[in-house]
């Protein structure tokens, strides 16, 4: 009847329509089978089921370099995910203030990291703390995983932000708050859901992040995605689907989490 | 001024700059006098700068220049946080993510009193708004006017020296607002805090008002009661904006008002003891109710339209070119055909010379 349901349903009754569905989730989720159920091998033969086991995660939680990597990778996205969070907060409420003109245009300078291809961002980077002297290693992927970070942490506050009536902190004001207790007990509560969020997305972002890490490692800098790409050079051992596993894990936690988190919140 | 005034506005400005570069003077020179105790509403179309002069008293937009006082206090250089003036908004502005309790204890905790003082003080702003039943529920659990009754307990728990009121009942449906338009008489009366409220409806404003002020263009044309108001209009634009109105155009001149097609109304235009207008062109305005029709064959006007609503008898009649609304109630109505020539006239003393 509806126009709506018509194409709906066009949509549904296409020959290859169950076919295609079919294909496009296979792709994105029979890797991560794959890579989670060899995790389980017993072989050091990666493709080839031998039997069941659990000693490439104590192989891999043992592993000294493993740990160091992993270290390595949490300082810097936590430290990045505080930076990145408290600097897009403070940008989101300066944007909001901003006039019409300037917003357009610092709103396109935030962004642009988005769409700078991040080898350009890497090796931009990389030339400038060379220039600079600043010792690569951990201190100074930090510093650039904030600077990209930014934005993904910037996208879920505005929009919570831009959702908050504007009159809500006069009245704040008009009853009696001062600037600091308008922050403290009005935006940031409303802003939470939107600050986790953020936080959340730049915090999977660091982690995830290989290319500038590299770019930026030194000596001592290596963070998880790094060592497992100097892994993966030599073979696909067993250990690097026990590690990319436990990865995952960690990000479903994380994503479960910011659901709960934010839901609550409302 | 006067020692019974509680706010004292002075030849307050404000202008703004528009998009284009230009200047918007919101208010223009704007004096007022609220009287400790009353209900002052603030009326005039959307733009006239009645909103502005409200955040201008309520320390949300500072004037360019002129005075404004709080009991006798000047307060126009004092910051928001601290002015012992409360508003209730006209989205409410309510914080969602605290319950309705905890949105009127806010107030309450930024002044520092005790806790125990601030929970009996949000009991009873609650049960002033009738709500006593729903202090826990969040603002997106209640309905518009229960959202509407937490806004203006969350202000009056304050206790101010005076609340403004930005266009309150705008956002609720007809029923409600007449509803709500008792129960802010109702609070006014019981917490003898002065109400200063500002709205573009003239009903709700000659309804409610002790005092009512109209702008227009971000003046101030005429202040007084709503009756004074609406029998006297000052000028053409609030005979034009209070009610209904005919304007007439005519010319005066040593004593005579003279509008084609009536010939001399000196007698019903001019209230007794004022001084006959200068000569030269005047506009007389003449409530609807105040014209009088009589069945006469060589009457000055023609039955245009008739229309009964409600048990009043609107009519439409020409004179000449002009065009009048008369409404009559009450019986002998019935030899007003469409059609009919009738002597067009007015009650004595009932039309008013208004400024252009």
């Amino acid at each position: 009847m509806s126009r709506a349901r018509g194409t709906g349903e066009s949509l549904k009754n296409f020959p290859l329509f169950g076919l295609v569905s079919a294909l496009v989730f296979a792709f994105l989720y029979v890797p991560l089978v794959f890579v989670v159920g060899y995790s389980f091998n017993s072989n050091r033969v990666v493709t080839i089921w031998k039997g069941f086991s659990l000693d490439w995660y104590v192989d891999v939680l043992t592993n000294d370099d493993i740990q160091r990597a992993l270290m390595n990778s949490l300082r810097v996205a936590v430290v990045a995910t505080i930076l990145s969070v408290v600097l897009a907060t403070g940008l989101a409420i300066g944007l909001l203030r901003m006039a019409r003109s300037g917003r357009t245009f610092a709103w396109s300078l935030i962004m642009a990291p988005l769409i700078i291809p991040e080898i350009v961002f890497a090796i931009g980077t990389l030339a400038l703390f060379v220039q600079v002297r600043f010792p690569l290693g951990v201190e100074a992927i930090t510093l650039a995983h904030t600077a990209f970070c930014i934005p993904f942490a910037l996208l879920p506050i505005r929009a919570r932000l831009r959702g908050v009536d504007l009159a809500v902190y006069e009245a704040a004001a008009d009853l009696g708050a001062h600037e600091w207790t308008i922050f403290r007990r009005i935006t940031l509560p409303l802003l939470m859901p939107g600050i986790v969020a953020g936080a959340l997305l730049a915090f999977i972002i660091s982690l995830d992040d290989f290319l500038v890490s590299y770019f930026l490692a030194g000596a001592g800098g290596t963070t998880l995605p790094v060592y497992i790409f100097g892994m993966i050079r030599n073979a696909i051992t067993p250990g690097v689907n026990a590690l990319s596993t436990l990865l995952l894990l960690a990000s479903v936690i994380i994503v479960t989490l910011s659901y709960i988190i934010t839901r609550r919140k409302r | 001024m006067s020692a019974e005034s509680a706010l004292s506005i002075r030849e307050v400005t404000k202008t703004f700059p528009t998009p284009e570069g230009g200047e918007v003077r919101a208010l223009d020179s704007v004096s007022l006098e609220v009287a400790d105790g009353s209900f002052t509403v603030l009326l005039g179309p959307s733009g006239c700068g009645k909103t502005t002069l409200l955040r201008c008293i309520a320390g949300l937009e500072s004037p360019d220049s002129g005075e404004i006082d709080l009991k006798g206090q000047r307060i126009d250089d004092v910051p928001v946080w601290k002015r012992r003036v409360n508003t209730v908004f006209q989205s409410y502005a309510l914080f969602p993510h605290m319950t309705v309790a905890q949105n009127i204890a806010f107030g309450l905790e930024m002044d520092k009193l005790p806790k125990a003082q601030i929970q009996q003080k949000v009991g009873a702003a609650l049960e002033m708004v009738r709500l006593s039943d729903l202090g826990a529920r969040r603002p997106s659990q209640l309905s518009g006017g229960q959202q509407q009754r937490v806004a203006l307990a969350r202000a009056l728990a304050k206790e101010p020296e005076v609340l403004l009121l930005d266009e309150p009942l705008s956002a609720l449906d007809l029923k409600l607002r007449r509803g709500m338009q008792m129960e802010l008489k109702r609070l006014q009366r019981e917490t003898s805090i002065t109400f200063v409220l500002v709205t573009h409806d003239q009903d709700e404003a000659m309804s409610m008002g002790d005092l009512v002020a109209v702008f227009d263009s971000g003046r101030i044309v005429q202040v007084g009661p709503p009756r004074e108001v609406y029998l006297s209009p000052r000028t053409r634009f609030v005979a034009d904006f209070i009610g209904e109105a005919n304007l007439l155009e005519g010319a005066a001149a040593g004593g005579r008002i003279d509008i084609p097609g009536f010939g001399d109304v000196a007698d019903e235009a001019m209230s007794a003891g004022s001084a006959p207008p200068q000569d030269g062109p005047v506009i007389v305005a003449v409530r609807p109710e105040n014209v009088v029709l009589r069945p006469d064959p060589t009457g000055n006007g023609t039955i245009v339209d008739a229309t009964f609503i409600g048990g009043d008898l609107h009519v439409e009649v020409a004179v000449g070119d002009t065009l009048l609304s008369v409404r009559q109630g009450g019986p002998g109505s019935e030899a007003l055909a469409v059609g009919a020539l009738v002597r067009v006239g007015f009650a004595p003393g009932s039309a008013r010379i208004v400024e252009p």
